[in-house]
């Protein structure tokens, strides 16, 4: 890998890519994450959704496809979980970033016992309040956020604007 | 064409059955419609269960006008190709989605102009029957709103820096 050697600061602290783990359920979760692509954009990013055929959404990037579970589908979770535990282990991302839901929810507390940054960004459906996956992971967000400003407050989300 | 869809998740068939009677009555032939998993058989228009993503784009690519469940996944993808969208919320009590909030988000959306919303089978109909007043703001970016994009980005770049 070609790297620049930008003098006045270390090598080692210079030439790291962060690792980046994309991660949402189907359907709006997953077309609103899409919308965050500049994001990372130089990053290394891995993306992680419900359907193998999301893969044709992101042409040339790496996406992993796991089951889709609900909460009332307890093995369904499980398998979830454990399908993440490998991803997380293969990836060691630095930062994970999710639109929701299940899946997000536990990337989001796999990424915390490997260290990784969290960003939380609800879906933009959630007009009244956060969603409750976004309530779980309140307090494992670097960054928790809500697309709509009414929703926003000191103890509440950050709110920097939406995907529209 | 007119492109309706239910989504990837559930069958609608409260609007699916709206939207075959309607095009039954007045006679349209230019109906295609993604119901899901449903229980009712469209006897009007044309119909299928699922598509996939490339399937669905070209589905929504070739319609004038997208009516839909009030999901983002459908709401986002009439907005980029700048179509114009009629949604109509899935209710909560009657077991179509876990609760109301496509109600909220529809309402919303209704009043920032990114969407016509029919609240029930009637207001449906009736905007059915006055489908050229639907209109496009123009077509929406590819991405976020910058000031978000940033936001997350710092996290992103900033993971390094210990």
């Amino acid at each position: 890998m070609a790297e620049s050697s930008i003098s006045g600061k270390a090598p080692a602290a210079s030439g790291k890519t962060p690792r980046v783990l994309a991660i949402a359920s189907g359907g709006g979760h997953w077309v609103q994450l899409l919308r965050l692509r500049p994001a990372w954009e130089g990053a290394k990013v891995t993306y992680v959704s419900v359907r193998p055929a999301y893969a044709s959404d992101v042409p040339g990037e790496r996406f992993v496809a796991i089951n889709d579970a609900t909460r009332w589908d307890k093995v369904g979770l499980v398998k979830m979980a454990a399908k993440l535990l490998l991803i997380m282990i293969r990836v060691r991302p630095n930062v994970v970033v999710s639109t929701g839901a299940a899946p997000g929810y536990f990337a989001f507390r796999l990424g915390r016992l490997f260290g990784a940054k969290t960003v939380w960004l609800d879906s933009v459906a959630n007009v009244d309040e956060m969603s409750m996956t976004g309530m779980l992971v309140k307090d494992r967000a670097t960054l928790w956020l809500t697309q709509w400003p009414h929703l926003a407050g000191d103890d509440g989300p950050e709110c920097h604007g939406s995907v529209l | 064409m007119i492109f309706v869809t239910v989504g990837a998740q559930m069958a609608f068939d409260r609007m699916i059955k709206a939207v075959d009677e309607w095009a039954g009555r007045e006679g349209r032939t230019d109906v295609f419609a993604q119901i899901g998993p449903a229980e009712y058989t469209p006897r009007h228009v044309a119909h299928t269960g699922f598509l996939e993503p490339p399937q669905f784009a070209e589905r929504a690519k070739a319609a004038s006008v997208i009516v839909a469940h009030a999901g983002m996944g459908s709401i986002i993808t009439a907005l980029t190709m700048g179509k114009p969208i009629l949604v109509m919320p899935r209710l909560g009590d009657l077991r179509e989605t876990r609760n109301d909030h496509q109600v909220a988000t529809a309402k919303r959306l209704s009043e920032l102009g990114k969407v016509a919303v029919a609240m029930d089978e009637r207001e449906l109909i009736e905007r059915l029957d006055r489908l050229d007043e639907l209109t496009s703001t123009g077509a929406l970016g590819p991405y976020a709103q910058d000031s978000l994009i940033a936001a997350v980005r710092n996290v992103v770049f900033a993971s390094q820096d210990r």
